[in-house]
This record gives structure tokens, sequence and C-alpha cells, in this order.
């Protein structure tokens, strides 16, 4: 074959290349296509390059490189299409329903209680303060003499005690409040203080809307030197804004607690109505929660410590009634001891 | 406490109104539960004078008054059958509204037009008697609002008062604090003398028990026995006291206005018409007002006559034989000091309280006592023709001082963080009868006896916040010291914590009674002789602590199951009580961590739900052992009171048991009403806490290549997967990099007694990679090692 034919030649055999590129239906068939034409004709063509004149010898290589090149082009750009159909193919066989799956693996909840116990002591731990835990059962010492409630004394029958069957008659309880937890730590601790003590207490109660025989509380005991009531107010208003919220007041009524002097109701404007006035605070815009004081000096005294070179405060108050305020939990008995499912999955 | 305002107003000329007294009351710590205004539901009704009474023309039972209503006349229609002319009546206009909401028209009964209503107590909101219209005063001012004359457009304060205040359980210790407040002046008028007639005493009294009884007056006069006046009846309904003759009215009239208790004994019937204070003889018994017979000990204070018969409990009740009654002529006012605590101790155990054993077990005024008895008989005078013997007796050996205390200025702003001068300090407690001698920083107060609460410095001093005003105190804040770190404890992180895996493995936190019966401990199988009891529960079912929290969250599975919900996954943590330890008298306290799973596990849609198994419980135990980093932790099968004997496994840390997991006992879950299966664990989470923990020290992750190897042998079923693994793992030791069991079966071809276990094994060294040869003898070496220990064989 002269130089124009070989020419001619490889044109044709890139053209061939060309449609059946782009006829091809797989990316085996590409691979025919290559292995027939990219290296079997044109190959051939290479091969008669020898036997043409030397002046057109350039020519025909620079024909059938141009050839080479389209064809392969040619494959390319088909090899990409092809794959590109068979990943969408691949992907709409893969296609899921999303909603049919990844239905949860069913974690669990931790109780409201337990909720707003770790909040209240991650609260205090951020003021500086220690979480304590004293013993559910506890002696009379610790959890009215040491208190300044002396034997017979008439803040005793506020709190119907539960007695065990330990020791001399009515030696051994469940501690009423969490309030003997500041003995424990006086007795074990020095000075300076900065401990809440939140835990479960107990009362010769009968379970119903409002009360229940056990329930939990968290009391907080600042002993240092030059400790104030305006200290007490001042920390009170801090904490209880962590609680609720910055625009929370504090308000303070004086009130009795053998085991403080001063003492004073402990109560917060309502988070609810911001003061207005509504169903959860009886309109009255304030929240009574607990009690609080400046330690008494007999208390300091039960412990051996000198009054008059330490000062202290402590306040305490219902944990429970924080989750039946913010959550509107109709009754204590759905909050604790009921156990359904169905209430502890809502938190 | 129920304090009217116009009888406060008797003691001081408070003027401010109401809502401004509530919140002076609580500023001042008298707390106000209600404010009761018995008059509000009562509008336009006036007094009126019934003219004429005639039959109704169309009705036996109705009549018709003419009225005289003061500004004119008109006809009212009226069923009531007590009404005659010349009674002055409650009329309600046409356009009044009775209490209820109830609005009084002009209408037509029975043909007859009535121009409004003539009104009995009842429709009033007075009382429930409706037998016939109220009888107003003779001398009422026709056209007057019938509030003003019944007294009803008073306020009623009701306090909720603190143990410590005593004095405010008496009107004059709360006008004292209100008129202090207010900086109002404040009096008690001291009692006319009364009417003292001719008679000198032939009274006697003699106190046998000083310690109890400190101080007995005596005041002995004639009465007449009738119902007191109405201002006085009203008073007291106001206070929330029935009325019941003049003579037990005026008592309680002191009592409520001085917290002040009288006893008024009928003197005819006081034997020897004398009084001996004696404590009681165990046994002796007394039969009370209300009737009932009390038994006494030894401790109790009696007020007996002179012959030595019970005549009254002391400070607590009266008794029956000296009750003053219609026929009573003479009476014995006794107004003494009990001490407080006896008083409370017997009332306490008799279970019997009284308005007077409320106030002297608080502490009443032992410098008051005369004068109290002193202004009952003036008022017996007024209101039940009193006329007095001419004597008082007034035994009080050893006289109460008022204690005088060191009051520190500087003491006084550094407790309470205020910035107050001696003046200040001294005009703030001045009203309240706290007396300040001289004019230093440093000063001396004579404290009242009224206040049994004001004894130390500190008690002035809170008297001095009380009155300064707790929220005028500035507010700052007390910080820890620096270089403290508030943080929960190592212990307190890992409750947590555990509690955190257990959530995330998909139990739900409950939180049970801690007390339980001995029943409930039984049907899970603990054991009862080790317990600690209550000795004084309100309920069988709630006398016992808790050694185990399993009672507590089968009955929640139960509850849970009861309303529907089959598929339960719960945790607990919290407090189990054991007896004493050797030594302590208080119970040894251990927190527990127990979980409980019945019904389905809920999987995902494309893969089948299955029953929650004894599997998922020792997983959760495992979970907990995990995310602790125990260093030594095994589960060993074995058989435990209340488990399945063949499901059930003892949790070993450090080789100690530290609690069980397994299937609970059929016959438990039948205790408990459960038909499913209800697999769980108990530990003792505090010795998982103080258990060993793994070496934290860092290992080199190796970066050469893995060789696995899939073991797979059938072993006899009493052998243990876990101790096939063991041998594994001493064979691989430290090449060995992770073992796991990856499929356990039984078959036919296997035979009965046998079970496939199947592990995934794969070696590693940390420096290079394993030969080929390495890896063979390894291979080997676990074959060969698995077949001498136990009896199992390659598959």
């Amino acid at each position: 074959m002269n130089a124009d034919e070989l020419i001619e030649r490889a044109a044709e055999m890139a053209e061939l290349a060309e449609s059946g590129a782009n006829r091809a239906t797989s990316v085996a068939q590409l691979g025919e296509i290559e292995r027939d034409v990219v290296r079997g004709s044109l190959s051939d063509i290479k091969k008669h390059i020898k036997d043409v004149d030397g002046s057109d010898k350039a020519r025909v290589g620079q024909a059938l490189s141009a050839a080479e090149a389209r064809a392969k082009a040619a494959l390319e750009v088909r090899r990409i299409d092809l794959e590109s159909e068979a990943r969408a193919a691949t992907v709409e066989a893969e296609r899921l329903d999303l909603t049919a799956l990844g239905t949860g693996y069913g974690v669990g909840h931790l109780h409201p209680v337990t909720q707003v116990w770790r909040e209240l002591e991650d609260i205090f731990c951020g003021l500086g303060y220690e979480v304590f835990y004293g013993p559910e059962a506890e002696d009379d010492w610790h959890n009215f003499e040491a208190l300044n409630f002396p034997p017979g004394h008439p803040a005793r029958a506020m709190q119907d005690t539960l007695y065990l069957e330990l020791g001399d008659a009515e030696q051994v309880l469940l501690r009423t409040h969490t309030s003997p937890c500041q003995i424990r730590l006086l007795e074990t601790q020095a000075p300076p203080i900065y401990a809440v003590m939140p835990g479960r207490t107990f009362r010769r109660d009968t379970m119903d809307a409002r009360h229940s025989p056990v329930f939990h509380q968290i009391e907080a005991l600042v002993v240092d030197r030059d400790i104030t009531m305006g200290d007490l107010m001042g920390t009170i208003d801090v904490f209880f804004r962590a609680l609720f919220g910055d625009s929370i007041d504090a308000r303070f009524l004086p009130s009795y607690f053998p085991f403080t002097e001063p003492s004073a109701e402990l109560g917060v404007s309502c988070p609810f109505c911001d003061r207005s006035g509504c169903r959860t605070c009886s309109n009255t815009g304030w929240i009574e929660l607990g009690g609080c004081g400046m330690v008494d000096p007999n208390v300091f005294t039960a412990v051996d410590l000198d009054p008059e070179e330490w000062s202290g405060f402590a306040f305490g108050f219902g944990i429970d009634r924080i989750p039946l305020l913010r959550n509107e939990i109709d009754t204590l008995h759905t909050l604790l001891w009921d156990n359904d499912v169905r209430f502890l999955s809502q938190f | 406490m129920r304090a009217p305002l116009s009888w406060i107003q008797d003691f001081t000329p408070l003027t401010a109104d109401p809502t401004e007294i509530a919140d002076a009351l609580n500023q001042l710590g008298l707390e106000v539960d209600d404010i009761d205004q018995p008059g509000k539901e009562i509008n336009g009704v006036i007094a009126a004078r019934i003219l004429n009474v005639v039959p109704h023309p169309d009705a036996d039972k109705i009549r018709l008054a003419d009225i005289d209503f003061g500004d004119g006349q008109l006809r009212v229609v009226c069923g009531a059958p007590n009404i005659e002319a010349g009674m002055v009546v409650p009329f309600a206009q046409v356009g009044a509204v009775l209490p209820g909401d109830f609005r009084i028209t002009k209408r037509k009964i029975r043909g007859v037009v009535s121009e409004g209503m003539l009104c009995s107590s009842k429709e009033l909101g007075l009382g429930d008697d409706h037998s016939g219209i109220l009888c107003l005063p003779d001398h009422a001012e026709l056209g007057r609002d019938v509030r003003e004359i019944l007294g009803l457009d008073d306020t009623v304060f009701e306090l909720s008062i603190t143990p410590n205040r005593p004095d405010a359980m008496g009107i004059t210790g709360v006008a004292r604090d209100l008129a202090a407040h207010f900086g109002l002046p404040f009096s008690i008028p001291t009692a006319p003398p009364g009417i003292v007639g001719e008679r000198i005493d032939d009274v006697s009294v003699v106190i046998d028990a000083p310690d109890q009884c400190p101080r007995f007056v005596a005041r002995a006069t004639a009465v007449t026995l009738g119902p007191s006046p109405q201002w006085l009846q009203r008073r007291l309904t106001l206070a929330g006291m029935r009325p019941i003759s003049n003579v037990v009215d005026v008592t309680n009239y002191i009592l409520l206005e001085r917290c002040r208790p009288l006893h008024a004994f009928d003197l005819g019937r006081l034997a020897g018409r004398g009084i001996i204070v004696r404590r009681a003889v165990d046994g002796e018994s007394i039969t009370t007002l209300d009737g009932v017979v009390r038994s006494l000990l030894a401790t109790d204070l009696l007020v007996c006559d002179a012959l030595g018969a019970p005549q009254a409990i002391a400070g607590i009740m009266g008794g029956r034989d000296s009750e003053v009654d219609d026929t009573t002529t003479e009476v014995l006012i006794e107004s003494a000091y009990f001490e407080p605590s006896g008083v409370a101790k017997t009332s306490k155990r008799l279970g019997l309280r009284s308005e007077a054993s409320a106030r002297f077990e608080r502490g009443i005024d032992p410098n008051g006592t005369a004068e109290g008895a002193d202004a009952a008989v003036a008022l017996l005078a007024q209101v039940a023709g009193g006329v007095a013997h001419g004597t008082t007796i007034d035994i009080y050996p050893s006289p109460v001082a008022r204690p005088r205390i060191t009051v520190r200025t500087a003491r006084v702003n550094s407790i309470l963080g205020t910035d107050l001068d001696a003046a200040t300090v001294r005009s703030l407690i001045e009203p309240l009868g706290i007396m300040p001698e001289g004019n230093g920083d440093t000063f001396t107060a004579e404290c009242p006896t009224w206040r049994p609460d004001v004894v130390r410095e500190i008690d002035v001093i809170e008297e001095v916040a009380r009155r300064h005003g707790l929220n005028n105190i500035r507010r700052t804040v007390a910080s820890a010291p620096a270089g403290t770190v508030g943080r929960l404890t190592a212990q307190q992180r890992d409750r947590r914590k555990a509690a955190d895996v257990l959530v995330g493995a998909g139990l739900s936190e409950a939180i049970t009674l801690p007390l339980v019966s001995n029943n409930d401990l039984e049907r899970v199988g603990a054991a009862v002789d080790a317990v600690v009891r209550v000795s004084n529960p309100l309920r069988a079912e709630e006398s016992v602590l808790r050694t185990s929290m399993r009672p507590g969250l089968l009955a929640a599975v139960a509850r849970n199951a009861a309303r529907g919900n089959a598929d339960v996954a719960l945790f607990e943590q919290g407090t189990v009580f054991m007896p004493p330890l050797e030594k302590s008298l208080l119970p040894h306290e251990k927190t527990f961590i127990a979980g409980v799973r019945s019904g389905m596990r809920r999987e995902s849609p494309r893969r089948s739900d299955r029953i929650a198994d004894v599997g998922d419980a020792i997983d959760d135990v495992r979970a907990v052992a995990n995310t602790l980093r125990l260093a030594s932790f095994e589960i060993v099968a074995s058989q435990i009171n209340g488990w399945h004997p063949g499901r059930c496994a003892t949790v070993l840390v450090d080789g100690q048991t530290v609690g069980a997991v397994g299937e609970f006992d059929r016959a438990v879950c039948d205790a408990f009403g459960i038909a499913s299966t209800v697999v769980g664990f108990e530990i003792d989470l505090d010795a998982l806490i103080s258990a060993r923990r793994l070496d934290n020290r860092f290992r080199s992750v190796s970066v050469y290549p893995p060789a696995n190897i899939d073991l797979a042998f059938v072993v006899e079923q009493t052998v243990s997967a876990a101790d096939i693994a063991a041998t594994l793992r001493r064979v691989g030791g430290e090449l060995l990099e992770s073992i796991r069991l990856f499929d356990s079966f039984r078959s036919e071809q296997l035979g009965a007694d046998k079970v496939s276990l199947a592990f995934a094994l794969r070696f590693r060294a940390v420096d290079r990679t394993l030969t080929e040869a390495e890896i063979a003898e390894l291979h080997a070496a676990c074959i060969a090692s698995v077949q001498e220990s136990h009896p199992a064989v390659l598959r």
C-alpha cells in the first residue's frame, strides 16, 4: 500500500473505533475494540511504514498517530460514560428507604430526679464546692441533737420520724433531712468547708399526690471566717440563677430552724410567669423552695468549733420539687416509685 | 393561728390595708397562709325592723312581712317560722348578693311580689342554722350594713407560727411585732379590777412538783353561767373557736389574746376547795373533758383537788369531774406556768393536743401569769356577773429573771453583713420589748420572758435581722478559697459512669422505695433474718429496709406489665441496708446497682425482634465492668436462691463475690405476677469501684500484619467457654492480640451433651511480622493445649 492508502486506512480505522465505541454497551466491548483496532489494525498499518518512500514516512507516521489518538480518545470518553452509567445503576440498585432503617437502638433514660440531682451537683462544683453523701440511716445525735434539737424539742414534732429497731428506743432513725451531713462533715473536716450534700430523706408519711415517705433533698454548707447573712443570700441568688435563669430573684422571709440563726424561708421568683402570677406559684409570683440560715453557735459547739472564730451558712431544699415544677409533673407519686417506662422515657 | 385585724387594733392603732399588713407579717416571719374576709361575699344586706306580719293569701306556711329599713318601708315574702313584729333582721335588698354569688331580684311568690329577702345565718354564710331568720341586736341601726353590725367587715390573718414564737400564738404578740414594724405605739391595757366581793379566799393551793410547775396562780369568783355576749362570741368565732358558755369563752378569749392558757374549775366540785399539783402515780387515770379515760404515768403532771383526786392533766386538758356546766356558781381560775418538755412528753404520749398544750410546750411567759388571771376575772365581771374573791393565790417560789445579754454591735454586723450603728441596733430591738441599757457599741439587753427564744446574743441578732428586713441586707457571694477545686470524687464519678453505660445499653433508671416488707424479700429469695426493721412503720409494706433492689425492680416490671408495657429494661442505683457491722450502731449501707430486662428487645425492621435473655443481662454487667476498667472480673456459674438454677452466675471481682447475674427463678416471677421471663443482675457497686483497675500505662500498637486463626472445638457441655478461652490466652501469651468467641451451638450431629465453641484469635507481634513457621507453631500449640487440658476436640 502506498502512503495515501495507508493514511486513508488509518483514518478509516479511527472512524471504526469511534463508531464502535459509541455503540459499545460495556467496558468489555471497549476492550475488544481497543484490541482489534488500536493494537490490531493500526499496529498492522505501522508495520507498512517501512515500505513507503522516505519522504512520505513522516506524513504517514503523523496520520497514524492522529488516528490512534482519535481512537483512544473515543474509547476513553465512552469508558467514562459507561462507568458512570454503571455506577448510577448500582446506586439505584442499592438505594434504601432510610426511614425504614435507623429506628434507634433504644438508649435508656436517666431518671428525672437523677438528672436534676446531677445538675445541682455540677452547679455547686462550678462554685468550688465539694459533694458529700452521708448515711441514710442516722443516729439521734447527728439528725437531731447536734443540730440543736434537744430531746423533747417542739421542732422534733414537725418531722415525723421513722425509727429503726437498733440500739436504744428512738436512737437510730432514717434521716429526716440531709442536715446531719453537716455534722458529719464538721466532725471529720477542718474548716474552711464549702460543700453540697444531696441525698435521700425519710418521713413517716403516707404516699399521696404531695407526700412520700421517701424523698430527696440537697443541702449546702459553708463554714469559713467572716461568713455573713449577706453571703448566704448572694450565694443563693447566684445558685438559683444558674439553675433557673438570669432573671430569677431569691426572696427571704424570717423563719425558724433549730440549727440556723437567723433563719429564713427561701423562695424564688416564679420562673414560669416571671412573677406575674400563674397556677404554679398560686398567683403569688413566688415559689417557696426551702430553708436557710446562719449556722447556729450551738451547732459549732456540738462539733467543738469556736463560734467566735468560725461562722457559716446552710441552705437546703427538696430536689423532687424541681422536676415537678419544671416538667409540670402532676404528682409526687408519678415522679417517684411508679417507674412506668412510658414516664421514664419522656426525660 | 387566726388573728382578726380588729382584735389586733385593740393594742395598736394600725391603719394599713390588709395586703400591706400581710406583707409586713411575712417580712416579720409570721407567715400568712391566708387572708380571710368573712363578709366579702355579702353585699347589700342591711338591718331592717319587722313592723307587721300578715298571712299570705294563697299559702299556709308563707307569710308577708312589712319592714322598715331606715330609708323606707317595703313588703317581703318570708317562709321562716320565727318572724314577728319588732324583730330586727338582715334584709337583702333587690340587687343584693349573698354568698355563692346568689343575686336577689324582685320576684313573685304565689302571686305576691317580694321586694327582697330576709336572711338566715346560713344564707349569710355564717353557719349551718337555717331554722329561722337571723335575729340582729335590738338596738341595731336600721339601714346599716349587716357586715358592720355582725363584725363581718373584719379581716382575719391566718398565720403559721414557727415553734420558737409562742408569744405570737396570742393576738398581743402579733400586735407587738406589727406595731414595731409600722412604728406605732403598743400597749396592753391593764385589766380593770373587776368586781371584787367581800369574800376572803378560803381556797388552798399546794405544789408538790415545783420543777414541773414553777408557778401557779389561782383566783376564785362567783359567776352566773350563760351565753357570752355577741361581740365575744364573734371574736372567738373569727379566731376559729366555738363559743360554749361565758366562763369557758372567757378562758379561751384570754388564751387567744395573750397566749395565756387558763382553766376554769367548778369550785363547788373541787373537793376540799383546793388544788394539789402533783405527779401522777403509774396506772392512775382521769376522764378528760372529751369523755376519754386517760391512763397516766408517773412522769405526767396532774392538777388535783385538795383530796388528791385528779381534776386536770396539767397544761393539756381538764377533767370531767370539775367541768363547768349550767349548775356552776363559783369557779376557780387556774393561771399556771408548766414546764414545756413535760407537757410535750405527756401530750405526745397521750396523742392529746389542745390549744393550751400547744402553747405550754413551746413556753409561755411565766411572768404574765397573775395578769392573765386578773384579766379573766375582770372579763368575767363584765360578761358572767362575776364577783371575785378578795385575794389572789400566787405560788412562785423561784421567779424567772429576765435574761440580760451582752450585745456587740460589731458581732451583729459581722453575722449579718450589715453596717448598722449601735443606736440603730438598739432602736430596732426596743419596740420588741428587748430593753437595751447603756450607749456603747457593746451594751446589755434585758430580754422579755415572753420571748423564750431570745436568750443569747445570736437570738438578739436574729431580731435585728427581722426588724431591719432580710431583703434590705446587701447580698454578697461567698467563694470557695482560691486554689480550691470543686469536683466530684472519683467514686462519685464512677457511680455516674456506671449509670451512664447502662443508659447507653438501653436501660432506663428506676427509683424504687427502699422500704420493703419481709414478704418482698422472701419472694425474691433474699434472707429475712439479717435485716434492719423500722420500729414504727405506717404500713407493713414499708417496715423493713431493703437488702436488695430486686423486689422493687420486679414490682416495677409487674406494674408495667399490668399496664401493657411488656418490654421493660430498668436499672436502679441506690442504697441497701445490712445489719450493723461489729461495734457499729448504724446499718451497714452499700450502694448497689441492679438491672432487669423483660419482654422483647426491639431490633431494626430488617432484623427480627428477640426475647431479652440471660446473655443480655451478662452484657449489661460486663458493660459496667468494662467502663470501670476492672482488672479482674469473672462470671462463674453457680446456684443462688431466687435465680434459675441453670442460668445464674456469681460475679467475682478480684476473686470476691460482688453480686449475681442470671434469669429470675420462675417461682419468683410468679410471686410477683409476672408471666414472662425476667433476666437481671444485682451487684455491689462500691465493691466494683474500689476494686483493682486495669493498668493504664500505654501499650504500643503494632503496625505489622496480623495472623488470624479461627479454631472450633467440640467440647463436653460441662466445659465453660471461659475455661477454653483462658487456656488459649495462656498459650497465646503476648502475641495473642485478641480473642473472641464468635459461635456457639449444639446439634444432633455433635451429640446431646456436646457443644461447639468457635474462637477467632488474632496474633500479632509489636516489633515484626510473624513468620509462617511461628504462626503454624502457635496454631498447633493452641489446639494441643485445649485438647490436653479439656475434654475437647478440634472440629
